[in-house]
C-alpha cells in the first residue's frame, strides 16, 4: 500500500531545518510520495523511518529476471488485480518441461521444434521463454541432458532435481545461462538456498500450503536469496487458481513482503486441449511463469495469443502508422480497402488481402487506435477524414481508377463519402472474412 | 504471525434464469437448464456461491450453413444439410443439454423465409427434440421483428430464450417475450452502459431483471477477446457490489467468432483450440452460457468444466 504525503510527514523528524533543501518537512514528503527526491535528502530521519519508507518503495511484487543475455525475461512488478485498472506489465513466461529419461535424439529433436515456436501477430513478434529439465534418472544422465540442452538452444534454462549434488553439478556447466533452481522446500532449502546464494541464481520456492511458503520464502531471505519464485505444487485447477488469485492479494493489498514474488503454474495434462486451457487460466490470473510438455505449435500459438490478448495495455490499443500500404504487386488497376489505424483492423484486413493472393492497397486511416465501429460513433472515420486521408496518403498518384472499397459496417457514409472524395464507393463484407471472396467477384 | 487470508464478501448476487420449461411447469421440454446465482468472482469457490456451471449449447441454423468452413462442417456430416437431423444429432450423439437455433434462413440474403415458415420450423424442431431452445435472429432489425414475435408465440410457454435486443431495437421483441413466458438476450457493443441502460429501458417494460441475460458482445482469441473479458470482469464486480442492473447471467457467441478467424481455418486442430481457449478464457471473466459449434471443441471445453467444479458443488 503507497504511503501519502501526510503518512510520511509523521515518520519525518518536523523540524522544517530545511536541510534537504524544502521549506517544511511537510514539502518533503509531499515530493518523496512522489517519488520525486531520495530519502538521503533528509540527513535527520531515524534508521526505523527509513526502513519503512524504503521499503514502501519497492515494488509489491519483485522483478525476477530469468535466463541471461538476449533471451532472458522479466516477470513480476504488477500492481493490480484486474487488468482494466491499469495494465498487466510483464508477461507470463510459457516454457517447457524436458526429462532427461528421453532419448538424446529425441531431446535435440523437441528442441529444435521448440527453438522454431516464433509467431508474428499483429505487429508483434510471440515467442517461448524457456525450457526446464526434469531430472528423473540418475546424477550422469542429468549433466548429459544439460549439455544437450546447452548445445542445441538459447532459451532461458530451469533445473528440476531434487538431487542437491547432481544440481550443482548441473549448475557448475550451466551457470553462465543463470538457470532457475527448482526447487527449495522445508527439508532442503537451506542448502539449495546456500547453491542459488553462492551461484546467484533465481529460486523457486514450493510448499502446498500459503503460510508454508510464507515462512520458507522468510527462511531464504534471512539466507540472503532474494530472487525467489513462488509455487504451490500441483493442485485441481480451481485450487490453484485459488492460490495464485490469493498469492497476488497478499502482496497487492496487504503489503506481504515475504509473498511479494511472481507465482509459478506448471500444468499437468497429457491432452494439448486441456492443457493450453488451463495454461490459459493461470496466464489470465497471474502466473508469472507457466510450464507445459506439449510444443505443437497450433497448441502453442493459441497459448501465446491468449498471453498477447491478456497483457494488452487497454489504455493503449495497439497502433500502427496511418498511410497507404500495398500488399503484393500491387499496379495502377489495384483495388483499395480503407481501414482504420487499430492494429487488429488492419492486420485482420492485411490477413485476408494476402489470403486472396490479390494484390492491393489498404489505407489505414489515423482513428487513433480506434476500431471501425467505434471511430465511427466517434466521427474519426466519417466522410471528412476518410476523404483528407484520400487526399494526403498519395493514392491518387498510383492508381489510375477511382474505386474505394469500405468496411460493410459503415455502409452508411458511402453517400456522404462519395460526394465528397469524388470517388466511387463500393461496400465491402462486414466481415474481414468475406474480403477473399468479395475481392475474387471484383476482379 | 500466521498469513491471514484476503477473502471478498460480496453485497451483490448475479440473477439466476431458467431456461426450458417441462410439463409441470406448462411446457413440454425434457429437461432444464439454470445459469447466474453466483456471489462470487468466477471459480474462486471459497468466497462465495457458485450454485450452476457455465453451460454449452450447441449452435445450429434452420438452414444449411453458408459460410462454415469444413473443418466445421465436416464434423456434422450429412445432417448438417437437414436442420432437423442437425439438432437431433447434437442432442443424441453429443449430448447438447440444450441448442441454440438462428434463424438465418429468414434473413433477405439466405431466403427471406416468412414468419409462418419460421414459426412452423419452431414448432417442428420442439416436437424433435425435448431439451430447451434459445432461438436468434438473422441480425435484420426489420426482419427479425416480423419473426421473432412468430417463433415466440411458437413456442410460448417454453421458456426459451430469444434474442438479441439491441438499444434501438428492443421493444417489439420485449412485448412478444413477455406476453409467451420466455427471457430474453440484450445485446450491447462491448460497452457496460450500454449494457446498463438497455437492462433498465427492458425492465422498465415490465420483464423482470431474472429473465433478461446479457451478450456482452465478443471478440474470438486473438480478434479483441481482452476488451470483452475486461468488460465482463467490470460488469460483474459492478454487479458483486451491488448494481442490480449489470447482474445478469452473460450468453457468448463463442463459435461464431472463433470460426471467423483465420487460424481455424488453418487446421482443424487450430480451430477446435481456438474455439475452446475462446470459450475458457471468457468462463475466466464470468460468462454462464457458451454457444459453440465444432463438437469436439464443446467436448474439451466441457471436460474443462468439469475439472473446475469437480468437489465444488
Ligand atoms: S531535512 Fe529533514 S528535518 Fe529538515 S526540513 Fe527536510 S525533512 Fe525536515
Amino acid at each position: 500500500m503507497a504511503l501519502s504525503g501526510l503518512d510520511i510527514y509523521k515518520l519525518l523528524p518536523k523540524t522544517n531545518c530545511r536541510q534537504c533543501g524544502f521549506a517544511t518537512c511537510l514539502a518533503f514528503a509531499m515530493q518523496l510520495a512522489k517519488k520525486t527526491v531520495a530519502i538521503e535528502k533528509c540527513p535527520f530521519i531515524s534508521p526505523e523511518a527509513k526502513s519503512i519508507l524504503e521499503a514502501q518503495a519497492l515494488p509489491a511484487i519483485k522483478l525476477i529476471t530469468l535466463g541471461s543475455q538476449e533471451s532472458k525475461f522479466d516477470i513480476g512488478n504488477e500492481t493490480v488485480m484486474f487488468r482494466h485498472e491499469e495494465k498487466f506489465r510483464n508477461p507470463a513466461g510459457v516454457g517447457f518441461i524436458i526429462e532427461d529419461g528421453l532419448s538424446d535424439t529425441e531431446i535435440r529433436e523437441r528442441l529444435r521444434k521448440i527453438n522454431q515456436l516464433k509467431f508474428e501477430r499483429v505487429g508483434q513478434q510471440l515467442s517461448v521463454n524457456l525450457v526446464a529439465l526434469k531430472q528423473n534418472k540418475d546424477a550422469s544422465r542429468y549433466l548429459e541432458a544439460v549439455k544437450l540442452l546447452l548445445d542445441n538452444t538459447t532459451l532461458p534454462m530451469m533445473l528440476m532435481s531434487k538431487d542437491l549434488a547432481a544440481l550443482k553439478q548441473a549448475v557448475i556447466i550451466s551457470q553462465e545461462r543463470k538457470p532457475l533452481l527448482y526447487s527449495a522446500q522445508q527439508e532442503n532449502f537451506a542448502q539449495i538456498g546456500a547453491l542459488a546464494k553462492e551461484f546467484q541464481l533465481p529460486l523457486v520456492v514450493m510448499a502446498q500450503d500459503i503460510d508454508q511458503l510464507r515462512r520458507l520464502t522468510k527462511e531464504l531471505n534471512g539466507l540472503g536469496v532474494n530472487e525467489l519464485i513462488l509455487d504451490t505444487g500441483i493442485k485441481p485447477l480451481a485450487d490453484k487458481i485459488w492460490d495464485l488469485t490469493q498469492l497476488r492479494r497478499q502482496a497487492l493489498k496487504r503489503s506481504n513482503r515475504a509473498l511479494g514474488y511472481p507465482t509459478l503454474a506448471i500444468v499437468e495434462q497429457t491432452d494439448p486441449y486441456l492443457e493450453a486451457m488451463e495454461a490459459g487460466a493461470y496466464i489470465a490470473k497471474y502466473a508469472g511463469l507457466v510450464l507445459i510438455k506439449g510444443w505443437s505449435s497450433w497448441e502453442v500459438l493459441s497459448i501465446l495469443t491468449l498471453r498477447q490478448n491478456i497483457y494488452t495495455d487497454p489504455q493503449k490499443p495497439l497502433q500502427i502508422d496511418p498511410k497507404l500500404y500495398s500488399v503484393g504487386q500491387v499496379n495502377r488497376d489495384s483495388p483499395v480497402l480503407v481501414t482504420t489505424n487499430f492494429s487488429l483492423s488492419y492486420y485482420t484486413v492485411l490477413g485476408e488481402v494476402e489470403a486472396s493472393k490479390i494484390p492491393a492497397y489498404i489505407l489505414s486511416v489515423d482513428t487513433q487506435g480506434m476500431s471501425v465501429l467505434t471511430a465511427w460513433a466517434a466521427e474519426k472515420f466519417n466522410a471528412e477524414a476518410i476523404t483528407k486521408s484520400l487526399e494526403t496518403c498519395g493514392v491518387k498518384e498510383v492508381i489510375r481508377h477511382k474505386d474505394l472499397i469500405i468496411p460493410g459496417y459503415v455502409a452508411m457514409i458511402s453517400g456522404d463519402l462519395q460526394d465528397q472524395s469524388g470517388f466511387r464507393i463500393i461496400v465491402g463484407p462486414k466481415e474481414a472474412a468475406g474480403i477473399p471472396a468479395f475481392l475474387k467477384k471484383l476482379n | 504471525m500466521e498469513t491471514q487470508l484476503v477473502l471478498e464478501k460480496w453485497p451483490g448476487v448475479v440473477s439466476t434464469v431458467v431456461i426450458g420449461a417441462k410439463k409441470e411447469a406448462g411446457g413440454s421440454r425434457g429437461n432444464t437448464v439454470t445459469i447466474g446465482g453466483q456471489n462470487s468472482l468466477p471459480l474462486l469457490f471459497k468466497e462465495g456461491a457458485i450454485p450452476h456451471k457455465p453451460i454449452i449449447a450447441f449452435e445450429i441454423w434452420d438452414i444449411a450453413p453458408q459460410d462454415w468452413p469444413d473443418e466445421l462442417i465436416s464434423a456434422y456430416g450429412k445432417a448438417i444439410n437437414d436442420p432437423l437431423a442437425w439438432a437431433e444429432k447434437c442432442v443424441n450423439e453429443f449430448k447438447a443439454e440444450l441448442l441454440c437455433v438462428k434463424m438465418q434462413g429468414t434473413h433477405p440474403d439466405f431466403g427471406n423465409k416468412s414468419p409462418e415458415k419460421a414459426a412452423k420450423f419452431i414448432s417442428l424442431l420442439l416436437s424433435k427434440v425435448r431439451v430447451p431452445l434459445i432461438i436468434i435472429g438473422s441480425g435484420d432489425d426489420a426482419k427479425d421483428n416480423l419473426i421473432l414475435p412468430a417463433c415466440s408465440e411458437a413456442a410460448r410457454g417454453e421458456r426459451c430464450l430469444i434474442g438479441c435486443a439491441v438499444q434501438d431495437n428492443y421493444k417489439t421483441l420485449v412485448a412478444s417475450v413477455l406476453a409467451d413466458g420466455h427471457s430474453i438476450i440484450a445485446e450491447s457493443p462491448i460497452d457496460i452502459n450500454i449494457a446498463k441502460q438497455l437492462n433498465i429501458l427492458i425492465s422498465d417494460m415490465g420483464l423482470s431483471l431474472e429473465r433478461i441475460v446479457i451478450n456482452p458482445t465478443i471478440g474470438a482469441l486473438g480478434y479483441g477477446l481482452e476488451y470483452a473479458y475486461s468488460i465482463m470482469e467490470r460488469a460483474r464486480l459492478a454487479a458483486l457490489s451491488g448494481d442490480k442492473t449489470l447482474a445478469s447471467p452473460f450468453i457468448c457467441f463463442i463459435g461464431q467468432e472463433a470460426w471467423k478467424s483465420k487460424e481455424a481455418r488453418v487446421s482443424v486442430e487450430q480451430g477446435i483450440i481456438w474455439e475452446a481457449l475462446t470459450a475458457t478464457s471468457l468462463i475466466q471473466s464470468g460468462t454462464d452460457l457458451l454457444i459453440m459449434r465444432h463438437p469436439q471443441a464443446a467436448q474439451k471445453v466441457n471436460n474443462y468444466i468439469e475439472n473446475l467444479f469437480k468437489d465444488k458443488e
